[in-house]
């Protein structure tokens, strides 16, 4: 169970990663594109800074939720 | 601005302060052994550990400091909201379980579970007070910031009384009163900051052409023949008279005017905006001044300062010059029209210059700068990020660096690791992770919120940018003023007792139980760690007195970026890699606190703020000021060439 719960783990940090990485080198190297505001009036700095943290949020929730799923069967396995 | 003592801030910190000390000699009965002191035992109930994770890592930085900076400047403070959040992926996804698995009441114990060396105790002992420290300052100075406006105390008694309740707190029942000190705090800063939110979008925007005090800042609009003329009138005004450049004003980087009004005979100082195009008219917006004399009195612009006749104090600002469709207000706004309609308005920002007289008074300026929404949005204002703009590769990699630091930081912070000691097994440091990320999540979201209602409440004191949550909810209700106020404090109270109980257990634990060898009872390990506990937080009294003048909120930057180049090395490579040995792990701790600390002290940073440097005279060594981006794959680069070159464990 550690190392799926590992490798699931290593997903997620590697799929966080890269959209964390992408929001620091946009606004490092293409700043003007941080003010395009493609939603409702919402520019994309306020976007994407709002989806990191909203999307860290959601990721954590599903590790929760996966580790659980794969922990459950297990428990029950001296059982059987 | 003066601020007067808040009774009902005392009434409500009181009874915060009243209440933890209760209970933490209640719960004092419980944590006698050494498993109570350092991980109560670890029978924290998961949600009651991820909010305390909360509790632990909101700190006045997060709370004063990033919303101060958002007020004043926009967008920028909220680059390290996502930062300090991003960290906690780390944490969940990498350490938070085997670092429950492999260890028993510190960091240390599960970077030396598989080798138990003397060494690495010693090591990452002293990582842990180094960063600890770092981290203890910015909030010792903190708490003594937010007493002298809240309950009119001196600085140094802030700091002393902080420090007291802190020691007491940690001394009486170590983890267990710290843990219930933060899951409060953290549901209190997370509830009422949710209020307050709320209720910034219920106010809704509005123009207005001066802060709440009700003083009209005046515009006037002249032609350069006017101020040549000096006839008496200026721009709609009469009997003034444009003075000659007083002494110290001569080589100013913006360009001002002095007007005496000759009947009230006070002189307004107006900043001059200079016109798109040559022969357009002038702008003269009114400035505000603050004078340090050398005797260390105040003028405030011109007058003494003070609420008497022929004396002034600092008008509030914080306001709208236009919303877009010509309003005058909004009304209520949803929480995303709060951007849209901000992204398309015009905000009265505040810029400020330093002008220095030969009488060594110094007088700073303050000046209007009418500043579209579509930039308050945008990243890169803030002279720390401003880097982003500018077309020079080392600044780019500076910021790289500090959000690559913020990124592997969290995970690195001894007083957030040894949380996970607390909670019963590797499924509950699992579910208290994701609470913490939930809930500090939720908070940092409305940062951002906060930080742009303060800039648009009529209510920010131009002096101390950390002050701006506590006034925006002054502006609101004083009741909620006096709940945000003690709740600001109480936030100091919960990070600094997490810091001193996390540098207790370095002494006691890894220092001298391991790594030096006293052979201690339970009982005298307490004892130990209690006395460590006094000491730390006597040092930081000292030491938040000590740097009392100094802006110190860039060492909690530094804490993140040592403890990342020191310690996360070890940890990450300790769970992938089973080639690691024991001198690559004191190496690689070594190397990366050494090499950052010596790059952040050698940095244009530390030149400007800690020496008090020219940088023009003086250019800084390395050459930018983050060192995250070079040390901590430094770290990893020594831990693995060492640990090749090193026996394994069961060879040596």
């Amino acid at each position: 169970m550690q190392s799926r719960n590992s490798r699931i783990g290593l997903i997620l940090f590697t799929i966080y990663l890269i959209v964390y990485g992408g929001f620091v080198f946009l606004n490092a190297f293409a700043p003007h594109q941080m003010e395009a505001t493609p939603i409702a009036g919402l520019n994309i700095a306020v976007l994407y800074g709002f989806g990191l943290i909203i999307g860290a949020i959601l990721l954590s929730g599903l590790y929760g939720f996966l580790c659980r799923e794969k922990s459950a069967p297990q428990n029950k396995e001296p059982r059987a | 601005m003066i601020h007067e003592l808040s009774w009902k801030a005392v009434i409500f910190f009181s009874i915060f302060v009243g209440f933890t000390l209760g209970l933490s000699f209640w719960l004092g009965r419980k944590a006698k052994s050494s498993e109570g002191f350092f991980a109560a035992h670890g029978q924290i109930p998961w949600f009651v550990n991820g909010i305390a994770f909360a509790g632990d890592y909101l700190s006045a930085a997060s709370f004063l400091g990033i919303c101060g900076m958002i007020a004043f400047y926009g967008y920028d403070g909220f680059l390290y909201s996502i930062g300090y959040l991003a960290g906690w992926i780390v944490a969940l996804f990498v350490i938070a379980e085997p670092m429950k698995r492999l260890g028993r009441f510190t960091f240390a114990d599960a970077l030396d579970s598989k080798f138990n060396s003397r060494g690495i105790k010693l090591a990452a002992g002293i990582s842990t007070l180094a960063v600890s420290i770092f981290y203890l300052i910015p909030q010792m100075v903190g708490a003594g910031v937010l007493v002298q406006p809240l309950l009119a105390l001196p600085h140094w008694a802030g700091v002393v009384l902080v420090g007291t309740i802190v020691i007491m707190i940690v001394v009486t029942a170590g983890m267990v009163s710290t843990t219930w000190v933060q899951f409060l705090k953290g549901t209190l800063l997370v509830f009422f900051s949710a209020i307050l939110t709320w209720m910034i979008l219920q106010k809704g925007f509005k123009v207005e052409k001066g802060g709440n005090d009700g003083y009209e800042f005046r515009t006037l609009t002249v032609t350069v023949d006017d101020l040549k003329n000096n006839d008496g009138t200026l721009g709609g005004l009469n009997n003034v008279e444009v003075l000659p450049i007083p002494d110290g004003w001569e080589k100013t980087k913006q360009s001002y005017v002095h007007l005496l009004d000759r009947e009230m005979q006070h002189t307004t100082l107006f900043h001059v905006v200079k016109p798109a195009t040559e022969g357009d008219l002038l702008t003269l917006t009114e400035a505000q001044t603050v004078t340090k004399l050398p005797n260390g009195g105040r003028l405030i612009n011109g007058l003494p300062k003070g609420t008497g006749p022929d004396q002034a104090v600092l008008h509030p600002i914080g306001y709208l010059k236009s919303l877009p469709e010509g309003k005058s207000e909004t009304g209520p706004v949803s929480p995303l029209e709060f951007f849209s309609i901000l992204q398309q308005s015009e905000v009265v920002l505040w810029k400020n210059e330093k002008i220095l007289h030969a009488d060594k008074s110094e007088t700073t300026v303050y000046f209007q700068k009418i500043t579209p929404g579509s930039q308050i949005l945008r990243p890169g204002e803030n002279p720390i990020f401003k880097g982003i703009r500018s077309d020079k590769f080392s600044d780019k990699i500076n910021f790289l660096s500090l959000m690559l630091a913020l990124f592997c930081g969290t995970a690195s912070l001894p007083h957030i690791l040894i949380r996970y000691y607390t909670v019963k097994d590797e499924s509950s440091a699992r579910r208290s992770t994701i609470v913490g990320i939930a809930s500090i999540g939720f908070f940092y979201v409305l940062t951002l919120y906060l930080g742009l209602g303060a800039m648009t409440s009529g209510a920010l004191d131009l002096s101390d940018d950390n002050m701006a949550a506590p006034l925006l909810a002054k502006s609101m209700n004083t009741w909620l003023f006096a709940a945000i106020s003690a709740i600001a404090f109480t936030t100091v109270l919960g990070t600094v007792s997490g810091l001193i109980l996390a540098s207790a257990g370095a002494v006691a634990h890894d220092l001298m139980g391991s790594a030096f060898g006293f052979q201690m009872s339970d009982d005298e390990k307490v004892r130990v760690a209690k006395i460590s506990s006094v000491v730390v937080g006597a040092i930081a009294i000292v030491l938040g007195i000590l740097f009392k003048d100094m802006n110190v909120s860039f060492l909690v930057g530094w804490a993140f970026s040592v403890a990342a180049s020191a310690n996360l090395p070890s940890l990450v490579m300790i769970l992938f890699w089973s080639r690691v040995t024991r001198q690559g792990i004191i190496t690689a701790i070594v190397v990366g606190m050494v090499s950052s600390l010596g790059w952040i002290l050698l940095s244009a940073e530390a030149f400007e703020k800690v020496y008090g440097l020219d940088l023009l005279k003086t250019p800084a060594i390395v050459p930018f000021s983050q060192p995250g981006i070079v040390t901590i794959p430094l770290g990893f680069l020594t831990l693995i060439a060492v640990s090749l070159m090193t026996p394994r464990r069961e060879e040596s």
